[in-house]
């Protein structure tokens, strides 16, 4: 009880004093297990093998693909640092995030740095639970992974940005109020976006008439997708998030855009697909499976291109810092920075980029389903 | 594999979050925020065409006003002409009856002279009739003082008038 209460006291603030509070028990942890744990692998990544617990971190081969793997995955904590104490313990320094678990009908809540990243195995209720290269296991025979309904990295990142654009388009919904003539402050830049919304993605491509019953829609996933975009490039606390690179995420959204389209697909939406108008009837057996597939392998490509392009981002962005260690030295990092500040850069455009590509192909989508044709 | 891999945990907050998100943003923002461009671009078209109309007004009236100055400049060139007509004819009316009066003044006058001349001519003869018998009567008076004379008159008188 004592533990959910304090959960959701730290859900509630999510303050740095959270990291206080882990850094406490990561001491106090390194206290009472003491010995027994400088033996295993101290690091967080996930993939260090336990074989190489004995060596010291100075002669351990730098392994770029666990760091950029454990970057662009979700996790359960704000990995901050690590450091390594005069005994030769590594301790890492992160800021913990809720896990919420189903396991068996039970709700199990408690703080992720109650695992100690990854070195402890935590009892609750009728269950016991593990970190297994990230993943949270019930310990009990099966192994099975529990329903997972934590606030992860992820999830954190993508509660700060729902509370972000809130505020930001309250506040600017709010300056229209009284009837502005011409938009001031923050509303003069926000509205040429919104307008590049409705006029270049929603109008065009869905028409004039039924554009505005889809602009929500479209508005809100273009922003929702470049504030988690712009967020994930923060390389630190609160962003650094892999959110709009997580093929979960990316899912979701072209669910929605699936879901909107087919639910408002009209008479000749169906008829081009179970009755193609031009196409003689002996292609149907053909036609018919082509056009189904259509339907899908449009969200899907809507899916992959986002999730493969900001992923892609952030691995060219981790590969070029990963340099300066794999080279161990620091005479490479001027060639890093400068290449990672022009990825930036680049990384700031193909922010704003995959969510005018991911909302203009949704209109597109929609557009086509919703379509008046003159033909007949 | 991990990374194609998706988990329903974040796939719920995902679609949690999004519903969520969307639904205030389409009452907090997009609502008012269209809204207010829409008023806003309508009002710009009403300016725009009460403009256009005011530019039109203004044509026009420049036409009318064109229109009616060569009206009132005929009408007024017609009314002069009028003028000048009327004139013209009072003018000759005026010298007609001048005439007739005249001619008709000089009728009477004539008339009246002629009456006057009558009337004088008659007064004369009458008194110059009663003047001679006053005479006639001083004379005969004087000379018919004495009876014989008288006598004398009376048969010459009778003399001369003879029973015929």
């Amino acid at each position: 009880m004592k533990t959910v209460l304090k959960t959701f006291l730290l859900i509630a603030t999510f303050t740095l004093g959270n990291l206080s509070l882990f850094a406490q028990a990561g001491h106090d942890h390194a206290d009472h297990t003491g010995h027994s744990h400088a033996e295993e692998t101290h690091t967080d990544t996930a993939s260090v093998d336990d074989t190489h617990a004995e060596v010291t971190p100075a002669d351990e081969k730098f392994d770029a693909v666990a760091v950029i793997m454990h970057h662009i995955s979700d996790a359960h904590d704000f990995h901050i640092l690590d450091y390594t104490d005069d005994h030769g313990i590594e301790h890492p320094v992160s800021i913990p995030l809720p896990v919420i678990l189903f396991t068996d009908g039970d709700l199990d809540v408690f703080m992720s740095s109650e695992f100690n990243h990854g070195h402890d195995t935590v009892k609750v209720g009728n269950h016991a639970y593990f970190l297994d290269h990230g993943h949270i296991a019930e310990v009990s025979g099966s192994n099975l992974h529990p329903i997972d309904f934590s606030i992860t990295k992820n999830v954190f990142s993508m509660l700060l940005s729902v509370f972000l654009l809130v505020f930001i388009f309250a506040t600017v919904g709010r300056s229209y109020r009284n009837g502005v003539l011409a938009p001031k402050g923050l509303a003069s830049f926000i509205e040429p976006l919104v307008l590049f919304v409705r006029d270049d993605i929603a109008v065009p491509n869905i028409g004039e008439k039924k554009a505005n019953k889809f602009l929500p829609y479209l508005l809100t996933v273009f922003f929702f997708i470049l504030m988690n975009n712009l967020l994930g490039l923060i390389p630190f606390f609160p962003g650094s998030a892999n959110l709009t690179g997580n093929i979960s995420f990316t899912i979701t959204l072209s669910f929605i855009t699936f879901l909107i389209t087919n639910l408002n697909g009209n008479k000749d939406y169906w008829k081009h697909i179970f009755a193609t108008p031009g196409v003689p009837l002996w292609l149907a057996p053909i036609m018919i499976p082509v056009e189904l597939m259509g339907i899908f392998a449009k969200p899907i490509a809507l899916l992959i291109r986002l999730f493969a392009n900001i992923t892609a981002g952030h691995i060219i962005i981790l590969s070029l810092i990963s340099l300066i260690f794999i080279f161990k030295t620091i005479m490479i990092a001027p060639v890093s920075v400068g290449f990672v500040l022009f990825m930036d850069v680049l990384e700031l455009l193909v922010a704003a980029l995959q969510a005018y590509i991911f909302t203009l192909l949704s209109a597109l989508f929609i557009g086509m389903a919703v379509a008046e044709h003159e033909h007949n | 594999m991990e990374l194609v891999t998706p988990q329903i945990g974040l796939i719920f907050w995902t679609s949690l979050s999004f519903l969520i998100l969307m639904f205030l943003l389409k009452k907090f923002a997009w609502a008012p925020i269209l809204g207010a461009v829409k008023n806003r671009e309508a009002s710009i078209r009403e300016a725009l065409e009460s403009a256009e109309n005011a530019r039109a007004e203004m044509a026009n009236l420049h036409a009318d006003n064109e229109r009616i100055l060569k009206e009132a400049r005929a009408e007024r060139d017609a009314m002069l002409k009028d003028a000048r007509d009327i004139k013209a004819s009072i003018v000759s009316s005026a010298k007609n009856i001048a005439k007739e009066e005249a001619a008709k003044m000089i009728v009477s006058a004539k008339a009246v002279i002629e009456n006057e001349k009558v009337a004088a001519i008659s007064e004369l003869k009458s008194s110059v009739g009663s003047l001679s018998v006053d005479i006639a009567e001083k004379i005969l008076k004087a000379e018919l003082k004495d009876p014989e004379k008288q006598n004398a008159y009376i048969t010459e008188m009778l003399k001369d008038v003879k029973l015929n």
